[in-house]
């Protein structure tokens, strides 16, 4: 049985497979409406993100499967003081596979320590977002027809934007790949992604602070929100949240074939005029996760033999 | 000068820096060992001036050493069998050590979750840095 915590838990050749598989799912949806007839996901979701809760939910159901969960702590066990290890261990009585977003890291590798069904992490506090960065990748490799030698600007809130953190991870990976990290000093990338990532092997990264010093660069411009959950000061998420906004007239700086992605939901960093870009592929985005999001649910329950790629 | 015994089996951990020998008996769950324990503080020593010294006597099988690597690496750990030195065991910076340190992130589900056990896992040997297993969090440098 695997469980999938962070993106480096698949392989490069895994993470191919699985975007294989995901583009023919997109492909021929009808070979896939039954592949998971009765069988149950569980999502428990301890903090709020309608985006990726809907987003498990919908592939489950169009795979033919069904859905158990919660949408909050309040309407879970929690409220009585149940930890998350006795949580799962009764979940996975009822379920065969599990999609855990918790406010605290670490704690989906804590019920993946116990539980009796695979656990997918859909998020922990600021740490780990491994099938965002399934979106992310099966994005790029869609749109771009490679995820090797890009130069990717990610920008915004790199200290706490877990998508980002997961992102360079499964990156690194690929030949060729450069990083700009455009951010305040105040949200730069953490000090483990920094050293023990992108030093440690020797990966060419630049960290400015101003978009408009990188647009010209870049082949895909991450953009991510600043979030005011993981600040614990209003005052500090209040001066940061609007100093990195993209707008039409930022853009003219970029390449003509740039790719903007943002995991959503936005806030005001991408203005609305920027939508009908062609190079804004942000909703497409949206669809692309939730075919990762079959694909994975498939390989974990050993259900992808019906791929034949 | 004070005298104590010689030791038929067991381990004799010299060179423990001057007054952490109570906190070296506690990581070792000395406590929790029905076993013959001396604990020699602030005897002289040549190179450190004053040194704790620790006499365990116990089935060399039965205590596990690991966690001394993380905590000091310059003691001197020897193996007695039969009243002699069998071994002068090398210290090595153990994979994972468990409830010695405790995550400082508190957004860690530690922080949240006190049943838990703190388990941290080595992540750079040659920079002693170990993380937490649950949220990655940095600790380097040993135990003081």
């Amino acid at each position: 049985m695997r469980h999938i915590m962070n993106p480096l838990d698949l392989s490069v050749e895994e993470l191919d497979h699985l975007m294989d598989l995901a583009t023919d799912i997109e492909r021929h949806p009808a070979k896939y409406a039954h592949a998971c007839d009765g069988k149950v996901l569980a999502t428990l979701f301890y903090e709020p993100s309608s985006r990726t809760r809907l987003s498990f939910e919908s592939a489950m159901i169009h795979l033919g499967g069904h859905v158990i969960g919660f949408a909050d702590a309040n309407s879970s066990s929690v409220t009585k003081g149940e930890t998350v290890a006795d949580t799962i261990r009764v979940v996975s009585c009822y379920s065969d596979i599990c999609a855990m977003r918790h406010p605290k890291e670490g704690a989906p590798l804590v019920a993946s320590l116990y539980s009796r069904v695979p656990v997918i992490n859909a998020g922990d506090g600021g740490h780990q977002h491994p099938t965002q960065t399934i979106t992310d990748l099966h994005t790029i490799r869609s749109m771009k027809g490679r995820l090797s030698d890009i130069t990717i600007g990610l920008c915004g809130d790199l200290k706490f934007g877990r998508t980002v953190h997961s992102l360079i991870h499964a990156l690194i990976r690929y030949p060729g790949v450069k990083f700009v990290l455009i951010s305040p000093k105040e949200l730069r990338v953490p000090d483990y992604i920094r050293d023990d990532v992108l030093e440690a092997n020797n990966i060419p990264y630049r960290e400015v602070e101003q978009l408009d010093d990188a647009m010209a660069d870049l082949d895909i411009l991450y953009m991510t929100r600043v979030q005011k959950e993981r600040f614990f000061n209003e005052e500090e998420y209040i001066r940061m949240k609007d100093a990195y906004i993209l707008d039409k007239k930022k853009l003219k700086l970029a390449p003509e074939d740039m790719l903007i992605l943002h995991p959503l939901p936005r806030n005001n960093e991408i203005a609305t005029d920027v939508d009908d870009d062609p190079r804004a592929v942000y909703f497409r985005q949206v669809q692309y996760g939730m075919y990762g999001r079959m694909a994975l649910i498939l390989m974990l329950l050993g259900l992808d033999g019906i791929y034949e790629g | 000068m004070l005298n104590v015994g010689k030791i038929e089996e067991g381990f004799v951990l010299d060179h423990i820096k001057a007054g952490r020998s109570m906190d070296i008996y506690r990581y070792l769950k000395l406590d929790k060992l029905d076993c013959t324990v001396a604990i020699i503080k602030n005897a002289r020593s040549n190179a450190m001036g004053k040194k704790d010294i620790l006499k365990v006597e116990c089935p060399i099988d039965q205590m596990d050493l690991g966690i001394l690597g993380f905590v000091d690496q310059n003691i001197t750990v020897n193996v007695i069998k039969d009243g002699e030195i069998v071994e002068k065991r090398k210290l090595e910076l153990p994979e994972r050590i468990t409830n010695i340190i405790k995550c400082k992130n508190p957004r860690c589900i530690t922080a949240e979750d006190h049943t838990l056990p703190h388990v941290f896992a080595l992540a750079d040997k040659q920079k002693h840095i170990y993380r937490c297993i649950y949220c990655e969090e940095k600790f380097s440098g040993r135990k003081r």
